[in-house]
């Protein structure tokens, strides 16, 4: 009864501005990424420094992509290891 | 100096000549040398809005390609002291200009008038490259649509690697109603996803139709909305702080008892 009255008066959840919002904002990490493929490739090599001060990676077979479902768009990166470095504190 | 301020949107239809009229009209009335400049060459469309489509004898082509002298292209609007207008050209297109012209366009531009207003074309390029040359700041126009959203974001992008800074923002075409009921993107919306200052927003407004046809831009209308929220960018653009107009709806009886038993 309570759910019946509260829908009744409540709002839609699902406005359509809401989808709006939401399209605009995944289509929009796609299209800033997409016309900057220099950021990528700047992303690429910061990981590279930063991950490499820990393990020694491939750097060659490594591959950094955004990926996209439905509802959420990740960045998704596959990194092969060669070795873990024993002593993890950061090197110059 | 002047300041040459440039109207753009990216997507076609959201407002910018209306916007650019407006905002002209605006400052010419409020004392200053304004001129506005049509730079949608072959698809001109500044004239007509202004009312000033018969007295058109040379353009902006003729000006950049010196056949013509920048005085002699320069249309006076009768009715305002201070307002004049540099029109597009309708036969050409948008390679009879460069980047490279239309700096030094600006460049004459800003020692002679107090504010340039560079109505820019949709797209983003040749016509927008060459609006963006000689310009000081910049002005993006959207609508609170998806697709005019996803537009301005380029521009803006691309304003920003053009290192035309800060660029602000003008939503149009704004339905209180539709926003009320969830289906129109409100204003906080619209400046979490592009992320740039806010300078006015303007409501949809049937004035906006009927000011065109007569060729009479709202914003010297006291009845109109939209002339109201132009009223007021004209003055933030000046450097004045003035709230955001009401647009809320006033909420009879008669709607509160629609959205009570559901209906739209």
């Amino acid at each position: 009864m309570l759910d019946f009255i509260s829908r009744m008066l409540g709002k839609d959840s699902t406005a359509s501005k809401n989808v709006a919002k939401e399209r605009l904002r995944l289509v929009l990490v796609h299209d800033r990424a997409s016309i900057s493929p220099h950021m990528l490739n700047q992303l690429k090599e910061d990981l590279i420094r930063v991950i490499s001060n820990y393990m020694e990676i491939d750097e060659s077979a490594m591959e950094i992509d955004l990926s996209q479902d439905e509802r959420e768009v990740a960045l998704v990166a596959n990194i092969p290891i060669m070795k873990m470095k024993r002593d993890y504190a950061a090197r110059g | 100096m002047g300041e040459v301020i440039v109207v753009t949107s990216g997507k076609g239809g959201v407002g910018k000549t209306t916007t650019s009229a407006n905002i002209g009209t605006g400052l010419a009335a409020a004392g200053h040398k304004v001129v506005l400049v049509d730079t949608d060459i072959g698809l001109r469309n500044l004239d007509v809005v202004l009312g000033l489509e018969n007295r058109i004898v040379y353009d902006i082509v003729d000006v950049t390609s010196g056949n013509c002298r920048l005085r002699q292209a320069l249309i006076k609007d009768k009715r305002f002291e201070n307002l004049y207008l540099l029109p597009a050209a309708q036969t050409k297109d948008k390679t009879a200009v460069n980047p490279d012209q239309m700096r030094s366009l600006a460049k004459d531009l800003r020692s002679e008038f107090e504010y340039a207003v560079i109505d820019c074309p949709a797209g983003i390029e040749q016509g927008f490259k060459n609006a963006i040359a000689g310009a000081d700041r910049a002005i993006v126009v959207t609508t609170p649509e998806v697709s005019a959203v996803r537009d301005a974001d380029r521009i803006i992008g691309l304003l920003e690697a053009a290192e035309l800074h800060n660029p602000k923002l003008i939503i149009n075409r704004i339905r209180p109603q539709m926003v009320k009921r969830g289906d129109m993107m409100d204003i906080t919306d619209i400046l979490d996803i592009l992320a740039i200052d806010l300078i006015g927003v303007v409501p949809e407004d049937e004035s906006i139709v009927i000011s065109t046809n007569k060729g009479e831009p709202a914003v010297m209308d006291p009845a109109s909305r939209a002339g109201e929220a132009y009223r007021r960018i004209t003055k933030r653009i000046q450097g004045e702080e003035v709230p955001l107009m009401n647009l809320d709806v006033p909420d009879g009886i008669m709607n509160r008892l629609k959205r009570l038993v559901g209906i739209r």
